[in-house]
């Protein structure tokens, strides 16, 4: 059972640096890096709850929910890299920059 | 429920599979047909849900608790309802919307717009049938990649950055969802939405989930303020996506909310949580309205009042929820009049907001610019058009006989039942500002026009389509007995309503 704690609070922490990643850092790749830090708080967190009960063999449910969310992570990832490049490619810029708030 | 509900998910995803590998022309073809033939299934599975009740499907035959599950009630059959009216409306829109020339070389929108389009479609309705917590997050996820690749068909370069911020935004609420469903399976072993509802007791981990799921929903619906993404997205997407955008996948989220804030966290929630929801609705109406009368762009004015309109939606969740001195067991007697007038206007608004967003983009295809200075005299030149936009501001205001009037109807009398009369206040100023907006665009729509500049000819197609959209809004209010039917079965609040 502690080491469940050690790992939940340790998936915790992983969610919370990203997000104050994510709310801090103005590039974009850093932005995606960060969401990607909270994305393995939140399998980290997954994973070890296939094992909370300590018995023989780990629960499959969770498990099966890594692989997807890994696949979505994946796949939001690539389509996040991608538009980042091709904004750069088109403006030159790398965050988001202040948006021209004239309505 | 029948296997239909296998179908109305499969047929959109099977056609826009094909039409992906197809190519253009065989393609656009598939596509069309497949977008007519999905509201046939969703109709068919509205009858079904009428006639014999709410109704599970287990996939495979493997039922809960192993297997997943779909689930069809009143509210699930409501929303498909009123996607498959938008989606078709939408496609034929977009066959006016999009004329390309269909031979020639090189890439060009259509190629993915009916992949995008049907997939779209396709996890909104698994989304809408889906009875598994996890499952609705892959069906969440699958709207949002599906929205974004359709918002970076426009070509300007503000809606790239746009759809980064949808992306980002997106994204983290889709985490912090999934955290929520960890918390959850790992205290009570099931992502079934039946089951979980009966095993969640009042605990902390039941308590952080929930704000988990409402915060990442409330992000995914744009609630205020967690709206910053919204309005440049869907004013910067092609005319019949801002529609579809607005119209529906806001709702799929907000769908997702209602359904879990009443059927998995009663046990989990408080009054003051409702309170605090509707405060943040308070504050959607209010600001999103005043930042709809400033603006100076058509799509961006109707993107802000998407904001403001989104606080009434929220507004279902304190007047529905038991406050301090509601009966301690069951919903509380005003519970489904505040509910259904939540729903009401969801439909209403997705009719309404579909019918804004299509005659925008036929202002910006007749006029080359959607500034609301440059519409100075349209309704001589497009009166059909403008017409459309006066009957969709109509049920926006929330004048009679409009849906949005039946909406606002129940809203108020559950506000003023339940006692909580300081949002009866909210809800009529936010429909005086929405006049204020409507009203800014129709004044300067009748204005006498300077010179005659000739306008570009518009497909009747997208004029026809868009006023449908709009005379439907208006016609939900003459007739809403059947819409409340039918949201009356399986509603978890049904039972204390007064018959």
């Amino acid at each position: 059972m502690s080491q469940f704690l050690i790992y939940s609070v340790a998936s915790v922490a992983l969610f919370c640096v990203g997000l104050y990643g994510l709310i801090v850092r103005p590039h974009l790749l850093r932005k995606i890096l960060a969401l990607n830090v909270m994305a393995s708080g939140v399998f980290l967190l997954l994973v070890s709850v296939a094992r909370r009960n300590w018995t023989e063999f780990a629960d499959p449910v969770p498990h099966a929910m890594v692989l997807t969310g890994i696949v979505v992570a994946v796949s939001t990832t690539a389509l996040a890299l991608a538009l980042a490049r091709s904004i750069q490619a088109e403006t030159g810029r790398t965050s988001l920059g202040e948006e021209d708030d004239a309505p | 429920v029948s296997a239909v509900a296998v179908w109305v998910i499969c047929l959109p995803l099977a056609g826009g599979t094909l039409a992906f590998l197809l190519g253009r022309r065989l393609g656009r073809a598939l596509g069309i047909a497949t977008a007519l033939g999905t509201p046939v299934l969703s109709v068919w599975l509205a009858s079904e849900v009428w006639e014999g009740g709410p109704g599970r499907y287990a996939l495979g035959g493997w039922g809960a608790p192993l297997g997943i599950d779909l689930y069809a009630d009143g509210l699930s059959a409501t929303m498909l309802l009123a996607t498959a009216a938008v989606g078709a409306a939408g496609t034929l829109y977009s066959l006016g919307y999009f004329r390309h020339p269909l031979g020639g070389e090189g890439w060009s929108e259509v190629d993915v717009f009916w992949p995008l389009w049907l997939v779209l479609w396709a996890s909104l309705n698994a989304l809408f049938l889906s009875a598994d917590v996890f499952n609705l997050y892959v069906t969440l996820e699958l709207v949002t990649l599906s929205s974004i690749g359709l918002i970076l068909l426009a070509k300007e370069p503000v809606a790239r950055t746009a759809a980064m911020r949808y992306l980002l935004a997106g994204f983290l609420a889709s985490l912090a969802y999934l955290m929520g469903v960890a918390l959850l399976y790992a205290a009570f072993d099931t992502l079934d939405i039946h089951t979980l509802g009966q095993r969640l007791t009042p605990a902390a981990v039941s308590s952080v989930a929930a704000a988990l799921i409402t915060l990442s929903l409330a992000l995914k619906t744009a609630l205020f303020p967690l709206h910053f993404w919204l309005p440049r997205a869907h004013a910067s997407a092609p005319g019949p996506v801002s529609a579809v955008l607005s119209a529906l996948v806001i709702k799929a989220s907000f769908y997702l909310l209602i359904r879990l804030w009443f059927e998995l966290f009663p046990a989990a929630v408080t009054p003051a949580a409702g309170q605090l929801v509707g405060t943040l609705a308070a504050g959607a109406i209010i600001w999103g309205s005043l930042q709809a009368i400033r603006q100076r762009r058509l799509k961006l004015l109707i993107a802000h009042s998407t904001v403001a309109q989104i606080g009434y939606l929220f507004l279902l969740i304190p007047l529905a929820a038991p406050i301090e001195g509601s009966p301690a067991v069951g919903p509380p007697p005003w519970g489904f009049d505040a509910w259904s007038g939540g729903v009401c206007h969801a439909v209403s608004h997705a009719l309404a907001k579909a019918a804004m967003f299509m005659a925008a983009g036929t202002v910006i295809h007749a006029l080359g610019s959607d500034r609301i200075r440059d519409m100075r005299g349209i309704a001589g030149r497009l009166p059909m058009t403008t017409f459309t936009l006066g009957l969709a501001g109509m049920t926006l205001i929330g004048l009679p006989p409009s849906g949005g009037f039946v909406a606002k109807w129940l809203l108020l009398s559950a506000a003023l039942a339940s006692g909580q009369w300081w949002w009866t206040l909210v809800i009529v100023a936010g429909g005086l500002l929405a006049m204020g907006y409507v009203f800014r665009v129709l004044g300067q729509a009748f204005l006498q026009p300077e010179g005659d500049d000739k306008i570009q000819p518009v497909p009747r197609v997208m004029e026809l389509t868009s006023l449908a959209m709009a005379l439907g809004s208006v016609l939900l209010g003459l007739r809403p007995v059947e819409l409340l039917l039918l949201l009356g079965i399986g509603s978890p609040l049904a039972a204390g309503a007064i018959p």
